[in-house]
């Protein structure tokens, strides 16, 4: 295997990565979203809350670690994807902005009118960013983003009915997986949920279904080279996928969890891998190759031993992190309850995960 | 003739400059916080003292505020370097993105061992969670060098070959890293760090005792940041001192402009304020030959003057040069400050009650975010008009996307917010904590809601959560 190869994986691990632990994220605050009013939804909220807490900033690391590959590996796809999509990435940042900063203050805020706003923001933009986002990949997937500096459509590139449809898509995929994750959560925390998620990760698998089955046609229409490759190369995967999800839906529903977060998370990871391999060997479309896009063999080289390094090190670390949050939330105190404790004080209702303890 | 500037430059630059100048502030608190919380969490253990071990928890909790909030501003960098200069990146990202790709592995191991440390308080021996902390300010410093490594590169780039059709054709990793920049940016950016958050959070002390609090416990919080922060002055006029004479020698344009050197030549004034208008000083005070003999130990030695510089190459002088002169400035004023520390412990008098030198304490936190952003302006406005030195010129960087214009007015306005935000965020918790240190009868740390989670009678190492 080449190193260009070998990075283009790496690349594509990471894109992988984050849209397992980045989707379920984003799905959690859709359904934080969704949970209705602040009586109703208080410990649906909490539980959520409780979910992502500790580990919502590692999560999004991710997308830093995709954007700095992307730069370093394959600079002219960069430059043309950040230039064309300057619409659907700058309003994917500001969701990024909105979310992390309402987040990080929803527990710091003293009043009931404060508390409110931060988690409405939060939840809209959780909504939101996963859009933009698949849209942006469905504009690279499509072959609109040409190379050079903002020579792509600034609208036609994202909005149409290809993108739309990824974009669609890929927030239903961040609620399925969520859904799918909380389930899991509530048996052990808050059992009464444990039906009021599995209603949601149905919901959300329907109409993710339905998405996909419509992508069929757009994509025939709107996209016909793209759904060439898809069927050509990448179809396996894209089959696996459903019935990945399906299969983990189905095992919820008959109350048999084991191994359901393993196959919902393989429901992603598959579609993510069957875009690639439909793509493969180029990185835009009908644009431009790997090969054609590659930095020299000194960036790429050091590029993965910059991998490597991050292997070693923060796959331990996250795994400790992981593993003492699952511990403390077994014993009745997750990390996220730890932050929020830390900053209220007994008697103010938090929505910081206080409420189960 | 100077080319005409396209308003998306203008838009481009002043976004950049306001989401970089804004998310400077908030990387220095998570660079050096998490150092100042170890101390005091290491001073609480060892002399089993409640009040420093309080602290270091409180301030744990505001290095998982800020450096919550450091983290989407600077997940906004990422994507602006692409949003706004894809072309910068497009032709150098094979060079220029390799610093970031070990930054993104630092701040990776931050955003996990904070989380494991904030976790810690509760649920890991007091020895377990001290040592968790550790990976924390490391990787803070780390994270600052090699993001600092990348803005050296702009400086001084190396470590690439560029073909015949301008496309990076090899790169040597190493060499880009360790430019000629790196070796003097990285410690002054590192000192800045350590003098900024040192003295702001000294001066939310300085003004507890201003307010007539006196406790141990806010004395403490006064002298563990200010103290860091009086070390790490006096080393920053050395420091910065050897990095103004290498940009003498690297990068003669800014320093001309630094020192608003007019006329090559020896025997140079050193300018205090005043401006450059048409080409000629106006205004500021002169002190003959000064210039010279700090560039070079002797009032001989020659300097660079703008008018050696093409005048489509050189950097707005003004800006640079009174940025400048705040820089030194407001940094001598943090010296003589820790100067004036020493003289009352000399004295023995008792500085929380020496008011003049409070006050001056509690403004040493808003000198020294100044001097930094001054110090900030100056290297990259004094880089200008190149965005990578004599190789890329900013102009030819920008995006051609329309509506930086729009993204520059909504981050204006988000940014505001987001500063509110965190502002009215961190007040309410010092409020409410203030509230538990009063119900506790004014000794903080002895009950409440947070009273410390392990403390002197745990001497056997089994948290007490």
């Amino acid at each position: 295997m080449s190193a260009l190869q070998a990075t283009a994986i790496v690349l594509w691990l990471g894109l992988t990565t984050y849209a397992v632990f980045g989707g379920a994220d984003f799905g959690a605050g859709i359904w934080d979203l969704a949970a209705g009013g602040s009586e109703r939804g208080l410990r649906p909220r909490a539980l959520i809350a409780d979910a992502i807490g500790p580990v919502w900033e590692a999560n999004h690391t991710w997308l830093i670690f995709d954007l700095v590959i992307l730069q370093t590996a394959f600079p002219p796809a960069f430059a043309a994807i950040m230039s064309t999509l300057f619409v659907p990435l700058c309003l994917a940042a500001l969701g990024i902005v909105l979310r992390g900063a309402a987040f990080a203050f929803r527990p710091l805020a003293t009043g009931y009118a404060g508390r409110r706003a931060a988690g409405a923001i939060f939840a809209a933009s959780s909504f939101v960013t996963p859009f933009f986002l698949g849209a942006a990949g469905g504009a690279i997937a499509s072959g609109r983003v040409p190379v050079g500096n903002a020579v792509g459509d600034p609208w036609s590139s994202w909005l149409n009915p290809t993108s739309v449809l990824i974009g669609a898509l890929a927030v239903a995929t961040c609620a399925y997986l969520a859904a799918v994750f909380l389930v899991f959560d509530a048996r052990r925390q808050d059992p009464d949920l444990v039906a009021y998620f599995l209603r949601r990760a149905t919901l959300a698998a329907v109409v993710a279904g339905a998405l996909a089955v419509a992508g069929i046609v757009v994509l025939r229409v709107d996209a016909p080279s793209l759904a060439d490759e898809l069927t050509r190369r990448g179809w396996p995967l894209v089959l696996a996928s459903g019935l990945l999800g399906t299969a983990a839906l189905l095992l919820l529903r008959r109350n048999a969890p084991r191994g359901t977060r393993s196959l919902a998370v393989g429901a992603v990871v598959a579609v993510v891998w069957g875009w690639g391999l439909a793509q493969y060997p180029d990185i835009l479309p009908g644009e431009l190759s790997l090969a054609d896009a590659a930095a020299p063999a000194g960036s790429l080289d050091a590029l993965l031993i910059v991998f490597v390094l991050a292997a070693l090190l923060i796959a331990p670390s996250l795994a400790l992190l992981y593993l003492l949050d699952q511990r403390s939330r077994l014993s009745g105190h997750g990390l996220g309850s730890d932050v929020a404790t830390n900053v209220t004080t007994a008697g103010l209702p938090s929505e910081g995960g206080n409420s189960k303890t | 003739m100077v080319p005409a500037v396209p308003a998306e430059l203008l838009a481009a630059r002043a976004q950049m400059a306001f989401t970089l100048g804004f998310h400077i502030i908030l990387a220095c608190l998570g660079v050096a916080l998490p150092t100042i919380v170890l101390i005091a969490n290491a001073i609480g253990l060892r002399r089993h003292d409640p009040a420093a071990l309080l602290l270091a928890r409180r301030w744990s909790t505001v290095m998982a505020v800020t450096f919550a909030v450091g983290a989407v501003t600077g997940t906004v960098l990422s994507f602006e370097m692409g949003l706004l200069w894809p072309v910068l990146m497009g032709r150098f990202g094979g060079a220029f993105g390799i610093p970031f790709a070990v930054e993104g592995l630092f701040f990776f191991l931050e955003a996990i061992f904070i989380a494991i440390y904030i976790y810690g308080w509760r649920h890991l021996s007091p020895r377990a969670h001290l040592l968790s902390g550790l990976p924390v300010a490391i990787s803070g410093i780390g994270g600052t060098f090699s993001v600092v490594a990348a803005n050296a590169w702009m400086n001084q780039p190396a470590g690439f070959v560029l073909g015949p059709d301008g496309r990076v054709v090899t790169v040597a990793p190493l060499e880009v890293i360790f430019n000629r920049a790196t070796v003097y940016e990285v410690p002054h950016m590192l000192l800045a760090a350590y003098m900024v958050t040192g003295f702001l959070l000294a001066s939310v002390y300085a003004v507890g005792l201003l307010r007539g609090r006196a406790d141990r416990y806010v004395r403490l919080g006064f002298v563990i940041p200010f103290i860091l922060a009086v070390v790490a002055a006096p080393l920053q006029v050395v420091v910065g001192d050897i990095a103004a004479r290498s940009v003498l020698a690297d990068q003669p344009a800014k320093f001309a402009a630094m020192e608003l050197i007019t006329r090559t030549g020896p025997r140079q004034p050193e300018t205090l304020g005043g401006i450059l208008v048409d080409g000629q000083v106006v205004g500021g005070i002169q002190v003959p030959d000064v210039a010279s003999l700090l560039a070079g130990f002797s009032p001989d030695t020659v300097i660079t003057g703008l008018d050696a510089i093409p005048v489509d190459q050189q950097p707005p002088a003004s800006i640079v040069h009174l940025s400048w002169d705040a820089m030194v400035g407001l940094g001598t004023l943090l010296v003589l400050l820790g100067l004036w520390s020493l003289f009352l412990r000399w004295r023995r008098r008792d500085y929380a009650t020496t008011r003049w030198f409070l006050r001056a304490a509690a403004l040493s936190g808003v000198a020294a975010v100044v001097a930094m952003e001054a110090g900030w302006i100056v290297t990259e406005v004094g880089r200008q008009p190149w965005i990578v030195y004599l190789v890329l010129r900013t102009t030819d960087a920008v995006t051609h996307s329309a509506g930086v214009e729009a993204t520059f007015v909504a981050v204006v306005g988000l940014y505001a917010a987001l500063g509110i935000g965190l502002l009215v965020a961190l007040g309410g918790l010092a409020r409410r904590w203030a509230a538990q240190d009063a119900a506790a009868g004014g000794r903080a740390g002895v009950a409440g809601d947070d009273a410390v989670p392990y403390g002197p009678a745990d001497r056997t190492g089994g948290a007490a959560g």
